[in-house]
């Protein structure tokens, strides 16, 4: 093998990789957020009392569902600029990831409140409360402690999807990393040092959501080990 | 309008997709059952090997494994035509998802049907693939449908490094058309077709776990 790996470049396009990587970690972060509010409301609207909203949840679930993120994001990206509406290759990129992602939290969330047992819902009509508040202090808080693990999983993931929108030239890690690798050839070197940002990345995430169960859950606090 | 010509290169990069997504599947498969297997192994070194395999791969986006298996392997000398490439990758990320997924089959079996098959003198390959192995594939089979899903959908990505799949070639003609809506509206129905079987399949294979659990 004639190979030899060459990692020199780095020291002159470090600067731009954690450009990259910093413009990764937003973007994960604001479709983490954004993914996990519209997810919730969606998996409310999949336990709602009308037809018709569970029916209409159902079916952008589904769909969202069966077809691959990068053709959404070729449709909002291509589809809206044709249509006249211009916007940014990040803003496109943000929103297709949240729509993508919040059919997904919408399905984990909703076995979380589906596990809800009904006696709990009873006691909380007993109490007088209404349905928001059931909704926000009965149902939402222990449904997300028990798919806590499961919605970890799906952010890691979101934060690996991000790596798509490469495709529709917003500037973040994976796309930084094929323009250098078209300026300097180093292609096998520059995709070892992204896919380790990446894991350190994963694991970062990982971790900060480990932080975040301890601060917010009270019981996983109390026994120290988890649920 | 799309011309009959660009339907049918739409549905020849369809078959690239399902073509691809059947070696997934297969490939995937197997050393998926390789990874599920060492990943509850009794040798230590064979399990944290195994653990360290499934933290890479999920660790990092399939994007980047695309890229790695193409234009990384091409300049050590092995020059992989794209569709191999894609192959490649993929058979990779399926499998550190399918071993994990049956790798959670294994372990949700109880631990006393372990010492039972032990009391009955059954040999240690044939406690496993005759007593444990059938009970956690009822327990994995609906999850593992459901992945089979997204490895449909992130065929995709295989586009990138220049598989003529339906996605590749939804972009060539959405470049030479302008009609960004028809073309991908299209495609998304194409691969919706693909997926939401298995989705079905899927979901009522959890329903039969449910009824029977009961």
């Amino acid at each position: 093998m004639a190979y030899q790996f060459d990692f020199s470049f780095l020291s002159e396009y470090w600067p731009e990789l954690l450009r990259g990587l910093w413009l990764t970690l937003k973007m994960s972060v604001l479709t983490i957020v954004l993914g996990f509010l519209v997810g919730t409301v969606l998996a409310i609207g999949r336990t709602a009392h009308s037809a018709w909203v569970r029916r209409a949840c159902g079916v952008y679930v589904e769909v969202i569902r069966n077809t691959p993120l990068l053709i959404q994001m070729f449709l909002i990206y291509f589809g809206l600029a044709s249509l006249g509406l211009k916007l940014g290759a990040n803003f496109c990129a943000i929103l297709s990831i949240v729509i993508n992602i919040s059919a997904y939290t919408c399905e984990i969330m909703r076995a979380g409140i589906e596990s809800i047992r009904k006696g709990q819902l009873e006691a909380a009509q007993c109490l007088g409360l209404s349905r928001l508040q059931t909704l926000a202090a009965v149902v939402l808080p222990p449904a997300t402690e028990r798919v806590y693990p499961a919605l970890t999983s799906q952010f890691i993931l979101i934060m690996l999807t991000t790596s798509v929108v490469s495709q529709i030239s917003a500037e973040e890690l994976t796309s930084i990393a094929a323009r250098i690798d078209s300026i300097t050839f180093r292609s096998f070197e520059i995709y070892l040092v992204v896919a380790l940002l990446y894991i350190l990345l994963a694991v970062a995430v990982r971790g900060t959501f480990w932080l975040i169960a301890r601060l917010v859950f009270p019981r996983l606090r109390r026994l120290g080990t988890p649920l | 309008m799309l011309t009959t010509f660009q339907i049918q290169a739409l549905l020849v990069g369809a078959l690239w997709t399902v073509g691809l997504a059947l070696v997934a599947f297969i490939g995937g498969g197997v050393i998926g059952l390789l990874v599920a297997v060492t990943r509850v192994s009794r040798h230590r070194i064979v399990r944290n090997l195994s653990f360290l395999y499934v933290q890479i791969v999920q660790g990092t986006p399939l994007l980047i494994q695309m890229m790695l298996a193409y234009f990384g392997l091409s300049l050590l000398g092995y020059d992989l035509p794209p569709f191999a490439a894609a192959c490649l990758a993929i058979v990779v990320y399926a499998s550190a998802y399918f071993g994990e997924i049956w790798r959670g089959g294994i372990l949700t079996v109880p631990k006393t049907q372990w010492e039972a098959a032990e009391c009955l003198a059954l040999s240690d390959a044939q406690r496993f693939w005759l007593i444990i192995v059938p009970q956690a594939l009822r327990l994995s089979t609906p999850p593992t449908v459901g992945f089979m899903v997204q490895v449909v959908k992130n065929t995709s990505l295989a586009s990138v490094i220049g598989v003529a799949d339906l996605t590749y070639t939804s972009k060539l003609i959405n470049n030479s058309t302008f009609q960004p809506f028809q073309v991908f509206v299209l495609v998304a129905a194409l691969y919706f077709v693909m997926c939401f079987p298995l989705a079905w399949w899927s979901r009522k294979l959890e329903d039969r776990l449910n009824v029977s659990n009961h």
